[in-house]
């Protein structure tokens, strides 16, 4: 009978994901465990509204919580990624997805970082090959070799 | 009265302050001996100043002097005394007081140990340094003062976050400071060259001990606050992108190229505008993490009390002295002479790369962290970027300056081989791909992306041990030979060797945290058992006690390996009354190759408490690796060439001794 | 051309600088965010009365004229600072207000209205929270300004007040009542 109980009570399961925390409650996770990794890897992506900068899927919020619960019963009843993430940006707009969409206002988010790559390379490269031109190298004169020459003599007594 | 003192104080350091500003620089561009040499003794008794004015809020803190605004809306009579220690620098005005301390004790420094400094680079790098002292200890005075008094004074405080009642965070302020406000002092030096319109090597070789030294501050701080947040928090994660994590992390990032660049000044006399343009770019990005954690324009969970008047403040001061400089440096730089010569392919040109890879990584960082800012102000829409933004467009730029890290150091200056340098890095490829190997047949049915960051690990670390054994000759020579070489090269080596290394340790603890974390929740009441990761926990008790100002729950678990014994860890939900605010207080069982994690949650007798647990395999290297660095930075710094007095001082000598000079 | 380059890090600067500057100066709050469903149709809802003496809300009950909607719980501090106000709009019959409970206890909510007073024409009960996600609400109080046509026109978050009723929802309603009638 106690044997019963615990495993009533123990709903364990063993996740393998890239994760960094988390808020769930055992009451919330899923039975289907691929269900209940697509609902992990979802609620890092979606914002906590009420938070400062955390997931829900970080976050003991109640509006975390609802959101989480309404994700899982989401997957559970079919939707795909996408009709989840349609859902919820139809509420809350694009500031609550945590990896930002690519689109025209975001085009300098993204690209940014590779056209700055691009750009600072140029930049290296027309560096790198006007110093080759006009640093030319200048032999010594007579008077500098002469010093040269004396400098090493006398460090050699000296 | 102490409170008062302490008020003088800083307004005797703001005039100090403004006289060291002023004088050494007229008598720099004069040549007057005797007005730049007011900057010394300006210099110490400014940081004697703000010393006493910290000191004075530091008796208000450990007294409880509730009759100061500060004390009483921070402190707490129970608190105990370490926290009410470091209860001066967890809030605003408390925290300008020590930046500001740190400010003036880089100054100190400079003005005692800069003994063979050139008196005009002396008296200009001060008056720079005292000019921020003097813009901000003006936003402290006039917006920030932490001395105000409160009449009638409460008989308590309001307590500190209970969040800040903790070691490593006590800690964690100072080390950062030290590092951030550290790099103020390379701005100086720039400056300070481009308004004296040159920079030699001797130039280079003062600059870098200091920022060596501020970035061993900062590199320290980051990683006491990154490892804070792993044990405090409850959730286990250490890096969260959040802006002000980020605002530390940029100058961090831009200071590794700052370093790397001075060398190449010191070396060769080369990218000089490049070091100075970094230079003012570090300490912008200081001063713009410093604008950003106070004037409330971004949301994040560090943020101090919002208050927009006092950020126009600091973005003033931020346009001020960075327009300035960059106004300098465009009017100047163009016409400094250019310094060696070197090839594409040599160690000047690997790192004119590494400057440029740390620069785009900044560079994305940067954007990250700002874009919500940006679109919101230009089109009012909203968007949030988060950690995954960030996961997929920083790695891709630290992949190729990993592969870098270990060609560069094998090229040689001015004109290198590379064919040569990528046949001697078999050594990198053999490790990289064993290490690869390894990783892939312990976790063969999951995806490659951990084989690649061990791959890359593996690389650098090969090319960096085999850089090392090339030098002294390992395996080529005689050992004893060797062992002499090892004895006599440079500590400067043996830094850049632990740093790399170190780094090399930090990406296979990220990587493999990243990928084979894993977890278990469940409800438990007393005598429940649960396995992760081979090892057993079971929760034996949940018992109520009573902390120093804390009511608390603590959870004593049990963890077996295979039915024995191994520990017993003591999880804790904690309560502060004054604030009204719970906190958990992980247990954590460390072993050299990974972290078992367990959370209390909510709960109670009946219906069992939430348990968390998770399994998180070698976090401890990304500690070890971050301190290895820290190592190795101190290393470097104890280099007897890179004291600043050391060269000039021998050669002077010598010159003395041969009779060339007399009385110099 | 040269030296051209060397000024980019100077403009640079200036622009982020400006973007900086900006955000403070029309003093902005970064946390309140815009409502995505303006100019879009209310979500379909039945929401349970809260007392026996009103009947609660649905969709059809939202539309035909234009209206006020404002989320509350009894546990919420900025919720008690703005019902004076809602209770001033209630007498003056400027338009009507209709309330949904947010994840209350029906009891509290009860006792809390009696003791504050009811300024409401309709108060449904959203006991999980689910009508409030399909408004795009992550707080309480919110308040939502809707047209005759059942579409949201306006959002405010946060507790309201007569300034800001004056200075961004009254010309609103204003600019709706014109298009019904002109």
């Amino acid at each position: 009978m106690v044997k019963n109980r615990l495993f009533m009570l123990i709903l364990a399961i063993i996740v393998s994901i890239p994760l960094n925390a988390s808020a769930v409650e055992p009451s919330e996770i899923l039975q289907n465990p691929q269900l209940e990794l697509r609902a992990r890897n979802l609620s890092q992506n979606i914002r906590c509204l009420v938070c400062q900068n955390q997931s829900i899927d970080d976050s003991n919020a109640s509006l975390a919580r609802d959101l989480r619960k309404i994700v899982r019963e989401q997957l559970v009843s079919g939707a795909s990624d996408s009709e989840i993430y349609e859902f919820l940006i139809a509420r809350y707009g694009d500031f609550i997805l945590l990896r930002p969409p690519v689109k025209a206002t975001t085009y300098i988010l993204w690209y940014g970082p590779l056209f700055i790559f691009f750009a600072g390379l140029s930049l290296s490269v027309l560096f790198l090959i006007r110093r080759k031109r006009v640093l030319p190298e200048e032999p010594l004169s007579p008077e500098e070799q002469e010093e040269l020459s004396s400098l090493i003599s006398g460090k050699e007594e000296g | 009265m102490i409170a008062e003192l302490g008020h003088y104080a800083l307004v005797l350091a703001l005039l100090i302050a403004l006289v060291q500003t002023t004088v050494p620089l007229y008598g720099a561009a004069r040549n007057d001996f005797s007005l730049m040499g007011v900057a010394q003794p300006a210099a110490t008794a400014q940081f004697i100043a703000i010393a006493i004015a910290f000191g004075a809020l530091t008796h208000a803190y450990v007294t409880s002097d509730f009759s100061v605004i500060n004390v009483a809306e921070n402190s707490h009579s129970l608190k105990p005394l370490l926290y009410k220690i470091s209860g001066v620098w967890g809030n605003h005005e408390g925290s300008m007081i020590l930046w500001v301390l740190i400010l003036a004790l880089f100054g100190f420094a400079v003005a005692q140990f800069g003994i063979h400094l050139p008196p005009t680079l002396k008296a200009r790098v001060l008056s720079v340094q005292a000019s921020i002292g003097v813009a901000f200890l003006g936003f402290i005075l006039l917006t920030s003062n932490p001395f105000l008094r409160l009449d009638p004074a409460p008989i308590d405080g309001r307590d500190l976050n209970p969040l800040l009642q903790d070691p490593g965070l006590a800690f964690h302020p100072p080390m950062l400071y030290l590092g951030y406000v550290g790099f103020s002092m390379a701005f100086s030096f720039a400056v300070a060259a481009l308004i004296e319109g040159r920079v030699d090597p001797a130039w280079a070789r003062w600059v870098r001990p200091w920022t060596l030294a501020a970035w061993i501050a900062l590199t320290a701080g980051i990683t006491l606050g990154s490892w804070w947040a792993y044990y405090e928090l409850g959730w286990g994660g250490w890096w969260y992108w959040d802006p002000v994590e980020n605002a530390s992390f940029m100058p961090w990032l831009s200071g590794t190229a700052l370093l790397h660049s001075a060398v190449v000044v010191e070396k060769r006399d080369a990218l000089k505008s490049w070091t100075i343009l970094l230079a003012i770019l570090t300490f912008a990005l200081s001063l713009m993490g410093t604008f950003l954690v106070r004037s409330g324009v971004l949301t994040s969970v560090h943020a101090f009390a919002v208050d927009p008047e006092r950020g126009l403040y600091i973005l003033a001061i931020l346009v001020l002295f960075v327009g300035g400089a960059l106004i300098m440096f465009a009017l100047r730089a163009p016409s400094m002479k250019l310094g060696g010569l070197f090839q594409p392919i040599s160690r000047e040109g690997g790192l004119v790369m590494n400057n440029l890879l740390l620069s785009v990584a900044t560079a994305t960082v940067f954007i990250g962290t700002l874009y919500p800012l940006f679109l919101d102000a230009t089109t009012g829409q909203k968007v949030s970027v988060g950690p995954p933004f960030f996961n997929a467009t920083f790695v891709p730029v630290m992949i190729p300056l990993v592969l870098l890290m270990a060609i560069g150091p094998m090229l040689a200056w001015k004109r290198g081989d590379l064919s040569a340098a990528m046949s001697r890095l078999w050594f990198a490829v053999a490790l990289s791909f064993g290490i690869s190997i390894f990783v892939f047949w312990l976790h063969s049915n999951e995806p490659l992306t951990p084989v690649i960051g061990f791959a890359l690990a593996g690389w650098l670390a090969g090319g960096t041990l085999k850089e090392f054994a090339d030098r002294i000759g390992l395996f080529r020579d005689r050992l004893s030979r060797s062992l002499s070489k090892a004895r006599r090269l440079p500590r400067s080596a043996y830094g850049m060797t632990l740093a790399h290394l170190g780094l090399s340790i930090f990406i296979c603890g990220a990587v493999a945290d990243s990928a084979w974390r894993t977890e278990v929740v469940i409800n438990a009441k007393e005598r429940d058992k649960t396995s992760i990761a081979g090892f057993e926990a079971q929760l034996e008790s949940v018992n109520r006690l009573e902390g120093p100002n804390y009511h608390l729950e603590r959870a004593t678990v049990v963890i077996r390996k295979n039915g024995e014994y191994v520990t017993r860890v003591f999880p804790e939900r904690r309560f502060y009354p004054v604030q009204q605010m719970p906190t958990t207080e992980a247990a954590i069982y460390t072993t050299l190759l990974a972290d078992v994690y367990v959370s209390l949650g909510e709960g109670s007798k009946d219906q069992g408490w939430t348990l968390r647990l998770w399994y998180n395999p070698l976090i401890p290297w990304i500690w070890a690796g971050c301190l290895i660095m820290v190592l190795g930075g101190l290393i470097s710094l104890s280099d007897r060439r890179l004291r600043i007095g050391a060269p000039f001082k021998r050669a002077h000598k010598k010159v003395q001794e041969n009779g060339l000079l007399e009385n110099a | 051309m040269r030296k051209l380059i060397y000024l980019g890090p100077l403009l640079f600067f200036i622009i982020t600088a400006v973007y900086f500057a900006l955000p403070i100066l029309k003093g902005k709050d970064p946390r309140i965010l815009p409502s995505a469903m303006i100019e879009k149709n209310i979500p379909d809802l039945n929401l349970p009365p809260l007392l026996e003496t009103k009947p609660g809300i649905d969709k059809q009950a939202l539309m035909g004229e234009i209206q006020l909607v404002n989320f509350f719980s009894s546990w919420c501090g900025p919720c008690r600072t703005e019902h004076d106000f809602l209770m001033r709009i209630n007498k003056s019959e400027i338009i009507p207000i209709y309330g949904i409970n947010y994840k209350d206890k029906q009891n509290a909510a009860k006792a809390w209205l009696l003791d504050l007073g009811d300024p409401y024409e309709r108060i449904g009960r959203d006991i999980d929270g689910r009508t409030a996600i399909d408004w795009g609400v992550y707080g309480v109080p919110e308040t939502y300004l809707i047209d005759k046509h059942g579409r949201i026109q306006y959002r405010h978050v946060g507790p309201l007040s007569e300034s800001i009723f004056k200075e961004k929802i009254s010309p609103v309603i204003k600019a709706l009542r014109k298009q019904t009638n002109g």
